[in-house]
C-alpha cells in the first residue's frame, strides 16, 4: 500500500471526465462521438482503478483501510475516507454498473447527451462518496447531494409522467433525510464527534438510541425502500430512463442497506435490538404485499421495481436478524441484486429501445425472433427467482436461514415470497417471450446487437460465477461482519448487565 | 464654556466615506442634472468599494460615541456582507434603469445613505443610535421603493411600505421607552447589566417584546410579513434585488446584538418568542410560496422562509446560534444577489417580464445561466453539497445544540415542503418546452451571477475557513 489517495481518486474520478465533457461543443455526430469516448473512458478507469482497492484490500482486517483524512469544517468534522469490508463491494459495483450504464444510452438518449453524462458522471462520484466517508457529514453530503442528479436525469430523460415521478423522488427521499440531518447533529454533540470509526465505539444512553435510530430509519426505509414507504420507487422506475433504472436499482436502493449497516446496528444497538420485530414486520409485508403487487402489473419495468422492493425485504430482514448468516447474506443479496435487478433492466431497455413501450401485453412470442434475448432474460428471470446456481440464490438462501435461525414464522412467511416471486417472474417470462409470435409490430424485431452482448454478458458472468463460486465476497466481508457482531452482542449484554445490576 | 472633546472617528471611517461620498455624489447629480447618472452610479460602486477596503484594512475595533457606536469582529462582518450586498445591487441597477427609464441619479444616492444607515444599525450599541441609523436605512428605502413614480405598483408599494414600516418603528420606539423606563439605560450594556440582575420584571418584558416586533418587521418574519409581497413584487427589480439581500442581513445582525447583547441575560424571556417567529417564517414562507406565479412574490415568501431558519440559530441564543445566523447571511445574500441576477435578465421584446413560466426552458435556449440559476435554486432548498445546505446545517446544529428539538424536527421538514416551490423552478427551466429567448444578459449581471454561482457551488470547498471567520465573529458575544 502506498499514500495514494486512491478512494478520493476513484471517488472525484468521473467529476474530473464531467469537467471534460464541459469542453465540448457542438451537438453533431462527432461530438456525441467524443463525449460518449469520454464517458465511458472515464467510467472504465474508474472501475479499473477500484479494482486496485479489491486487490490491495487486506481480507483479516476489520477495520477501516485506505484512510484519508483532511480538515474539512473545522473542528472535528473532517474529510475522511476509508473502506471496509462492509462498504468496499459497494465501490466496486458502483464502478462496474456505470460502463454498462454509458453504453446502455449510447443510442437511447436523443436529446442533451453531453449534460446526460455529465449528470451520470456526477451521480458516481456522489454514489462512491457515499460508500467510502467516514465522516457522518461527509456522508450526509454525498448521499443527499445524489438527488441533484437523479432529478434531472428522471425529469429531463424519462418517460412521459417523469415530472411526477421526478418530484416524488426527490420530496420523498429528502423528507427522509432531513430527519437522519437532525440525528447526525445530535450524534455530534453528544459524542463530540461526527468520525465514523470513533462514533462506531461510542455508546449512546438507550433512551437516545431510541429517537437517534427512528431518523436514521426515516431515511433509510424510504431510500431501501421498505413497505409502505416504497411508492416512489416504481413511479421512479417507470418514468427514468433505462440507465437511470440501472443505477437507481443497482446503487441508489442499495444505500439504505448499508446505511442499516454502517449506522443503526453498530451505533444503536439495543434500539435495533427493540426495533427488529418492527423491521422483521415491515420486511415479510414487503416481501408478501409486493410480489402480490407485482403479479398484477401490465408494465415491465414496474414489475421489476416492486420485485426490487420485495427482494430489499429479504435484505432488511437478514440484516436485523443479527447473525452472520443472515448479515452476509443480506450484503451478499444486496450486491447480487445490483447485477440481476440492472440486468433486468437493461434487458426491458433493450425491448424499449426497439418498440417503444413497456407494456407487457405488446409482447409475445419473442423467442422466435430473439433467442439470444430469451436466453438472457431466462438466466436473469431465474436469478431473480433465485434458483440455485445463480447469485441471488446464495443471498436468499442466507437471509432465510439467518432469520430461521432467529424467528421461525419471519422465516416461513419470507420463503413464501420466493414462491410468489416465481410466480410473478415466470409468468412475465411466458407473457413476453412464448406463445406465438402474432403482433405485426415484432415480425421484424431484431436480436441482441453487439454492444447489447457487451453489456449483458459481463453481468451473465458474474451472476452465474457468484452463484456457484460466492467465496470471494465472504472473503472480503467476514471480518467486518463478524467484528460487527461481536460489538453488536458485547453491547446487547453490557445493557442487559446493567438492567440487572439496576434492579 | 468648554467644549465637549470630539469623539474619537477611527472606527467610523467606514461611515465618514460613505456619509461625505453620498453628499458629493448628490453634488455631482444636481449639477450634471440627469446626464450624470451614469457617472453617480459608477462612482457609488466606488463609494461602497472605497468604504469597504478602508473597513477592511484602516478601521480598528473601538467604542466611541460614548458608548453608542462599537466596532467589533461581528460588527466588520455583517457590514462587509452589507457592503457587499450594496455594492452589487447598485452594479445591477444600472443596465436596468437606463432601458427601463426610471435614470434618476437620486437613486444610487439613496442606496447609499441606506447602506449608511445600515452601517450604522450593525453598530449601534444604544437604542437611539440603534434608531437613528434604523430610520436613516428605511427612510431612503421608502422612497427607492417609490422612485419608479410613474408605475401605480411602485407607489403603491412605496406607501405600503413607509405606512407600516412607520407603524413598526413606532412599536419599536415604545418598546425602547419601556426598557428604558424599566432599567434607566439605554445602553446595550447598561440594560445587560440591570437584567442580570434577577427575573426581569412584567414591563420589561413587555419591552422586549415590543423591540422584538419592531425588528421582526425589518427583517420582514411572521407575524410582520405582510409588506414583503407587496412590496417586492411592486418595487422596481434592482430596488427589490437591493431590499432582499442587504437590509435583511444589516436588521439580522441588528436583531442578534439586540437579543444577544443587551437582553443576552434574559434569554429566557424572549426565546419562546423567538422560536415562534422563526416556526411562523418557515412555515408560512414554505406554504405560501407554492401558489406563486410572480417570481418576485415567490422570492418574497422564500425571503420569509429563510429569515425564520436564520431565526432558528438566534433563537438557541449561543455562540454556536450566532455563529449559523451569521454563515446564513453570508450565504443568503450571496444567493440572493444570483438569484435577482437572472430575474433583471429576464427581458424580452423590450420589457421586463416575471412569471415563472417566463423561464420555462431556460435550460435550452441559455443553458449556462439555467444551470447556475438551477444551483442557486438547490441551493436555497438546501441540499448538499451546495452553499445553502450548510446555512441551514450551522443554524440548526445550534438548534440541536440548545435542545430546541421540535423547532428543528418543523423546520427541517418545512425546509422539504419548500424544496417543492425551488424545484418547480428547476422543473419550468429544464423539463418544460421554451417559451422563446430573452435578450442578452448585460456583463455587469453576468459577474454578479458567475460570482454568486462560484460561491455556490465551491463552497463545500471553502466551508472551512468562513465557518471559522463567522465563529470568530459570533464570539463578540460570549
Amino acid at each position: 500500500m502506498t499514500d495514494w489517495p486512491i478512494l478520493s481518486t476513484v471517488t472525484f474520478l468521473p467529476t474530473v471526465g464531467a469537467l471534460l465533457l464541459l469542453t465540448i461543443r457542438g451537438d453533431d455526430a462527432a461530438a456525441r462521438r467524443n463525449i460518449y469516448w469520454i464517458a465511458l473512458w472515464t467510467t472504465i478507469i474508474t472501475f479499473v482503478i477500484s479494482l486496485l482497492i479489491w486487490k490491495d484490500f487486506d481480507n483479516t482486517s476489520a477495520g477501516f483501510q485506505f484512510v484519508e483524512q483532511a480538515g474539512w469544517l473545522g473542528g472535528s468534522i473532517r474529510y475522511s475516507m476509508g473502506v471496509d469490508g462492509i462498504s468496499m463491494l459497494f465501490v466496486i459495483l458502483t464502478t462496474f454498473l456505470m460502463p454498462a450504464c454509458i453504453i446502455a444510452s449510447k443510442f437511447s438518449v436523443q436529446k442533451r447527451f453531453r449534460e446526460y453524462m455529465i449528470a451520470f458522471l456526477l451521480l458516481e462520484t456522489l454514489m462512491i462518496g457515499v460508500f467510502c466517508a467516514t465522516d457522518l457529514v461527509l456522508f450526509y453530503v454525498f448521499f443527499e447531494a445524489g438527488l441533484i442528479p437523479m432529478f434531472l436525469i428522471i425529469g429531463i430523460w424519462g418517460g412521459p409522467r417523469r415530472v411526477y415521478a421526478a418530484f416524488k423522488f426527490f420530496l420523498y427521499t429528502l423528507a427522509g433525510s432531513v430527519l437522519m440531518l437532525l440525528a447526525i447533529m445530535a450524534m455530534y454533540w453528544q459524542a463530540g464527534t461526527t468520525d465514523i470509526p470513533t462514533l462506531l465505539n461510542h455508546q449512546f444512553p438507550a433512551s437516545m438510541q431510541t429517537w437517534l435510530w427512528l431518523a436514521f430509519f426515516a431515511s433509510f426505509a424510504v431510500k431501501m425502500p421498505m413497505w409502505p414507504v416504497h411508492t416512489w420507487l416504481p413511479d421512479a422506475h417507470v418514468e427514468a430512463p433505462t440507465a437511470g433504472s440501472v443505477i437507481l436499482a443497482g446503487v441508489l436502493l442499495k444505500m439504505g442497506g448499508y446505511g442499516f449497516l454502517r449506522f443503526s446496528l453498530p451505533m444503536f444497538p439495543l434500539a435495533s435490538a427493540d426495533f427488529a420485530p418492527f423491521i422483521y414486520t415491515l420486511s415479510v409485508v414487503a416481501i408478501i404485499y409486493t410480489s402480490l403487487v407485482a403479479l398484477m402489473q401490465e408494465d415491465m419495468k414496474k414489475l421489476i421495481a416492486y420485485s426490487s422492493v420485495a427482494h430489499m425485504g429479504y435484505v432488511t430482514m437478514g440484516i436485523f436478524t443479527m447473525n452472520p448468516q443472515g448479515v452476509e447474506g443480506a450484503i451478499f443479496q444486496m450486491l447480487s441484486h445490483g447485477i440481476v435487478a440492472s440486468a433486468l433492466f437493461l434487458c426491458v431497455g433493450v425491448i424499449y429501445d426497439r418498440m417503444h413501450t413497456r407494456e407487457i401485453s405488446a409482447y409475445g412470442g419473442l423467442v422466435n425472433r430473439m433467442p439470444f434475448y430469451a436466453a438472457v432474460f431466462l438466466l436473469f428471470t431465474m436469478a431473480n427467482v433465485g434458483l440455485p446456481g445463480t447469485s441471488a440464490f446464495v443471498g436468499e438462501f442466507l437471509t432465510l436461514l439467518g432469520a430461521f435461525r432467529s424467528n421461525t414464522w419471519v422465516a416461513f412467511f419470507a420463503t413464501t415470497g420466493v414462491i410468489l416471486s416465481a410466480s410473478y417472474a415466470l409468468w412475465l417470462y411466458r407473457r413476453v417471450m412464448l406463445g406465438p409470435l402474432d403482433k405485426p409490430a415484432l415480425m421484424s424485431i431484431f436480436d441482441l446487437s453487439r454492444r447489447e452482448l457487451t453489456i449483458l454478458v459481463p453481468l451473465v458472468v458474474l451472476t452465474i460465477f457468484f452463484g456457484v463460486y460466492p467465496t470471494p465476497i465472504f472473503h472480503v466481508t467476514s471480518a467486518s461482519v463478524d467484528n460487527l457482531i461481536t460489538n453488536y452482542q458485547a453491547a446487547l449484554s453490557a445493557a442487559g448487565k446493567l438492567a440487572v445490576a439496576a434492579k | 464654556m468648554e467644549l465637549a472633546p470630539l469623539p474619537v472617528l477611527s472606527p467610523v471611517l467606514p461611515e465618514l466615506i460613505l456619509a461625505i461620498g453620498a453628499l458629493v455624489l448628490l453634488m455631482i447629480g444636481v449639477f450634471k442634472g440627469e446626464r450624470g447618472t451614469a457617472l453617480v452610479t459608477s462612482l457609488s460602486v466606488v463609494v461602497v468599494v472605497i468604504a469597504g477596503l478602508a473597513l477592511l484594512f484602516m478601521t480598528p475595533d473601538g467604542v466611541t460615541f460614548s458608548g453608542a457606536f462599537v466596532l467589533d469582529p461581528f460588527a466588520r462582518f455583517m457590514k462587509v456582507l452589507s457592503l457587499i450586498g450594496a455594492g452589487f445591487a447598485i452594479l445591477m441597477s444600472a443596465d436596468y434603469a437606463r432601458r427601463e427609464s426610471f435614470d434618476r441619479f437620486e437613486y444610487p444616492v439613496l442606496i447609499v445613505i441606506a447602506t449608511l444607515g445600515m452601517m450604522l444599525m450593525i453598530s449601534a450599541s444604544d437604542l437611539i443610535s440603534l434608531y437613528l441609523g434604523l430610520e436613516l436605512q428605511s427612510l431612503a428605502l421608502y422612497v427607492v421603493t417609490a422612485i419608479n413614480r410613474d408605475s401605480e405598483k411602485s407607489s403603491e408599494a412605496g406607501l405600503k411600505y413607509f405606512v407600516l414600516g412607520a407603524l413598526s418603528s413606532g412599536i419599536l420606539l415604545y418598546g425602547a421607552s419601556l426598557v428604558y423606563g424599566f432599567t434607566g439605560h439605554t445602553d446595550f450594556a447598561g440594560i445587560a447589566a440591570a437584567l442580570s440582575g434577577g427575573p426581569a420584571s412584567v414591563g420589561l418584558v413587555f419591552g422586549i417584546v415590543f423591540v422584538i416586533a419592531g425588528i421582526a418587521f425589518k427583517v420582514s418574519a411572521v407575524p410582520f410579513h405582510m409588506w414583503t409581497p407587496d412590496v417586492y413584487e411592486g418595487a422596481p427589480t434592482p430596488v427589490t434585488a437591493f431590499l432582499a439581500a442587504a437590509p435583511k442581513a444589516a436588521a439580522m445582525a441588528m436583531f442578534v446584538r439586540v437579543l444577544a447583547g443587551a437582553f443576552g441575560p434574559a434569554v429566557a424571556d424572549w426565546q419562546q418568542v423567538i422560536t415562534f417567529v422563526a416556526l411562523a417564517s418557515m412555515l408560512l414562507g414554505a406554504f405560501a410560496a407554492i401558489g406563486q406565479r410572480n417570481i418576485k412574490r415567490l422570492m418574497a415568501y422564500s425571503s420569509i422562509g429563510h429569515m425564520g431558519f436564520a431565526l432558528v440559530g438566534l433563537a438557541a441564543g449561543t455562540q454556536a446560534g450566532v455563529q449559523g445566523v451569521i454563515v446564513y447571511m453570508a450565504i443568503y445574500v450571496a444567493m440572493t444577489l444570483g438569484v435577482f441576477a437572472v430575474i433583471l435578465f429576464m427581458r424580452r421584446r423590450g420589457s421586463a417580464v416575471e412569471e415563472i413560466s417566463d423561464l420555462a426552458g431556460l435550460s435550452r435556449t441559455h443553458p449556462v445561466i439555467a444551470f447556475i440559476f438551477a444551483m442557486l435554486m438547490f441551493s436555497l432548498a438546501g441540499i448538499p453539497p451546495l452553499a445553502g445546505f450548510f446555512a441551514k446545517f450551522y443554524v440548526f446544529l445550534a438548534a440541536i445544540e440548545a435542545h430546541l428539538y421540535m423547532l428543528s424536527i418543523v423546520g427541517v421538514l418545512s425546509s422539504v415542503v419548500g424544496a417543492f416551490y425551488y424545484l418547480r423552478l428547476v422543473k419550468v427551466m429544464y423539463f418544460d418546452e421554451p417559451a422563446g429567448a430573452f435578450e442578452p444578459m448585460s456583463g455587469s449581471l453576468r459577474v454578479v451571477l458567475g460570482l454568486s454561482g462560484a460561491f455556490v457551488i465551491l463552497y463545500v470547498v471553502f466551508a472551512g475557513p468562513l465557518g471559522q471567520a463567522a465563529a470568530a465573529a459570533a464570539k463578540t458575544f460570549f
